[in-house]
């Protein structure tokens, strides 16, 4: 009986693994998903593992996401230890060759210069990240750089397709620069405005519109806000003629409106990831929203 | 049969790697060509990164430079944006320079679990027996006053692209005695094909839920009574384990081991592969807020003398269930878990009286044992949770009993981040028909170095 069973395994394995299907891939983060879809359409399949509604340093390694890594040819992340407490764990249960490493593995943040690179790692720092800030979707530039990598990386994997995904790529770049371009002129009167943050999660997004960040409700990244280093906050935001009090959709309202209300300046949520409020779509949407909603502060 | 099964694997992982290496050459070209473009791309991204970066810096200086003089309070902010704007000057060459180039950079990840507790019962523990359960191994109450546990040390690497191995080492003290225990050391492929792994060494068997875990991820101060009377806490041993996760939507895991035999409900070992297991687990989600995790297990155990005097035949069967609920699906930020795992164990064999060998007599006969637990996560920092205990003692053999042992549990958890917490937990323990051992207990527990990626 046991001997059935295991040979029962084995074919069914066998049979579950055809040699040319479409590329599956397991995108960690809404972005990535999105990204695959502008670059492979529907070349490839994509299943993506969370929402932009859940705080993606916090996932369970649940069993539905053990079920789509075990069927993944690639995984598309940020990288950077962003799910280190929760994808290497799916990736060893799920006992998938492919994407234990080498070519089924994509680290956006491992495609780009990160920011924040801590010179000193210490816990008692809060949640660091030893490869720099892995929060890099929210910068135009580096999205269109990890772009061209994921391209290349998809024609390594599918090269049957290869010429349609170099193809893909140009239309997604040529529409990708205008945008920016676009965002840029838009979001011009945003330059040199101060913010106050949630979670310093923001370093791309202002560095690349010029904003400045002056303060975070965190204390430290990942420790919950504490109530004298809100207070603290209150002096810094109301001297600092502050645009907006930011936060990710995924985040708990409650610490910015109460420091909203205190200091009169507004607390918005952005959407940090494609599906983030019903505006942010795609990529183009998230980006247009964000501008729209600081733009909007800014009024 | 088991050989040849070995064998048909190899030869699947051989033929797989064959197929890789014959790739066509044409497409591997054009690959590579757009790599190169890529690079060119990333090149020129990054250049102008540069220019936006020196420029930003510019106009921050610029703006130092008018703010000097300014209060105190402008002054703060200002170095508060001026930092990340001096940040953004990036280094090109960091992009493709290795993370470390000393000799340590190929280190295992290194955790360390330190534990203590200040439990008070109002029951001696070495008065304490347990109603048709002989107690065993670990499966014994909590030492009375101040207690370190157990530390744990567990180091863990990829060995090279076919092989990832663990070590978990188990320090304990025991009156003027330290001990160090081996509590996992295994090795793991990870190059099998067909979402196929086999593993080495010596484990936690995969059977039920909370076995395979390790203790520090436990809800609770202690086990639950069951795993303390069938397991004697927790069952790990020598041996091997075949796993298959299935390609489909559905998690479905199976899988088998075989052990040496040594550890309770093993014993003597025999012949050396004295316990074996079979087990099924399946989960999902439903919807984005509800996910849930259920499994059956048996291990079969021959022994020539095991820890409680049992020689024979002894089959466990485990049925597992897990349903956890969050908001949004951000089950640390809040939710509710359910979890419950019911045994039950026939054995047939004798009993050999430990003080006097000629006094053999038979111990056939079914117990059975369950606990409920639930646990509400009330956010980041806190989490509290009630379990129930029950067990039922078989009516026949050495340690036949009317009398059935139950014990409720809450507990307050306070989680100051990822890495530690401090547990309060209160129990009332009805062991047996006279007494009854009210438990108190104030536990830390810390986790140092290495970030571990726990299971569901």
């Amino acid at each position: 009986m046991k001997t059935y069973l295991l040979s029962a395994l084995l074919v069914s394995g066998l049979l579950a693994s055809p040699a040319q299907a479409k590329l599956r891939i397991f995108a960690c983060e809404p972005e990535w998903g999105s990204l695959v879809h502008e670059l492979a359409g529907d070349k490839v399949d994509v299943d993506v593992a969370t929402s932009a509604m859940q705080d993606v340093h916090q996932i369970e390694a649940k069993p539905s996401l053990i079920a789509k890594i075990r069927r993944a040819d690639l995984t598309v992340c940020s990288g950077a230890e962003l799910e280190v407490g929760w994808l290497p764990q799916l990736v060893r249960q799920s006992g998938n060759q492919k994407v234990a490493s080498g070519d089924g593995v994509f680290s956006a943040a491992s495609q780009v210069t990160t920011l924040q690179k801590p010179a000193k790692l210490d816990r008692a720092s809060g949640d660091v990240h030893p490869q720099g800030n892995p929060h890099i979707q929210m910068d135009p530039y580096r999205m269109l750089t990890v772009a061209k990598a994921l391209t290349a990386r998809l024609a390594l994997l599918d090269p049957t397709n290869a010429a349609f995904y170099q193809q893909r790529l140009a239309d997604f770049s040529a529409r990708w620069s205008t945008a920016t371009k676009k965002w840029e002129a838009k979001a011009a009167p945003l330059k040199g405005r101060n913010i106050v943050v949630q979670h310093d999660a923001w370093i791309y997004l202002t560095t690349w519109l010029g904003i400045k960040q002056v303060g975070a409700l965190e204390p430290k990244p990942g420790v919950p806000p504490t109530s004298a280093h809100l207070a603290s906050l209150v002096a810094i935001t109301k001297s600092s003629n502050t645009l907006a009090i930011i936060r990710a959709a995924y985040q708990d309202p409650k610490a910015s409106e109460w420091l909203s209300e205190r200091t009169g300046v507004p607390a918005v949520a952005l959407p940090f990831t494609v599906g983030g409020n019903p505006e942010s779509k795609d990529l183009f949407g998230m980006f247009d929203s964000t501008i729209d909603i600081l733009l909007g502060a800014a009024k | 049969m088991k050989k040849s099964l070995l064998a048909l694997c190899v030869c699947i992982a051989l033929a797989n790697s064959a197929t890789a290496a014959t790739t066509v050459p044409q497409s591997q070209i054009e690959a590579l060509e757009a790599r190169i473009k890529a690079l060119e791309a990333n090149d020129e991204a990054l250049r102008k990164q540069v220019a936006a970066a020196s420029a930003a810096l510019d106009a921050t200086r610029a703006e130092l430079e008018a703010m000097k003089g300014a209060t105190a309070p402008e002054l703060a902010s200002t170095q508060a944006g001026a930092e990340p704007a001096a940040e953004t000057a990036p280094e090109p060459e960091s992009v493709a320079a290795p993370e470390s180039a000393n000799g340590n950079a190929f280190n295992p990840a290194i955790s360390i679990i330190l534990n203590g507790s200040y439990s008070d019962h109002s029951l001696d523990p070495d008065q304490y027996y347990r109603s048709g359960f002989p107690l065993v191994g670990e499966g014994v109450p909590s030492a009375q006053g101040f207690s370190l546990g157990e530390s744990e040390i567990s180091f863990a690497a990829n060995i090279d692209e076919k092989f990832y191995g663990q070590l978990t080492l188990a320090i304990g003290v025991d009156g003027d005695n330290t001990e160090l225990g081996v509590e996992e050391a295994f090795i793991d492929t990870t190059a099998l094909p067909s979402g196929f792994t086999l593993r080495a060494g010596r484990f936690f068997s995969n059977i039920g839920y909370l076995n395979s875990h390790h203790t520090h991820t436990d809800k609770f101060f202690d086990r639950p009574l069951a795993y303390q009377a069938f397991v004697a806490n927790q069952f790990g041993d020598t041996g091997v384990q075949l796993r298959w996760v299935a390609p489909t939507d559905l998690f479905v895991e199976l899988g088998g081991e075989l052990f040496r035999g040594q550890n309770y409900p093993g014993g003597t070992a025999v012949h050396g592969a004295d316990v074996g297991t079979l087990f099924a687990h399946a989960g999902g989600d439903v919807g984005v807020e509800n996910s849930w995790l259920a499994g059956l297990s048996m291990l079969k155990s021959n022994t020539d003398g095991s820890e409680d005097g049992f020689s024979g035949d002894s089959t466990l069967y485990l049925a597992d269930a897990t349903w956890k609920w969050a908001p949004e699906g951000n089950f640390k930020d809040g939710g509710v878990t359910v979890r419950s795992e019911y045994f039950m164990v026939d054995r047939d064999g004798l009993y050999t009286d430990p003080l006097d060998p000629l006094l053999d007599q038979p111990w056939t006969g079914t117990s059975r044992g369950v606990y409920v637990e639930g646990i509400y996560r009330i956010n980041r920092t806190w989490e509290t949770g009630y379990r129930y205990d029950h067990l039922w003692a078989s009516d026949s053999g050495p340690y036949a009993s009317d009398y059935n042992p139950v014990r409720h549990s809450v507990m307050l958890t306070w989680l100051n981040s990822e890495f530690s917490l401090l547990r309060l937990q209160y129990s009332h323990d009805q062991p047996n028909p006279t007494d009854v051992d009210n438990v108190l207990t104030l536990q830390y527990q810390v986790s140092l170095g290495a970030h571990g990626a726990h299971k569901f």
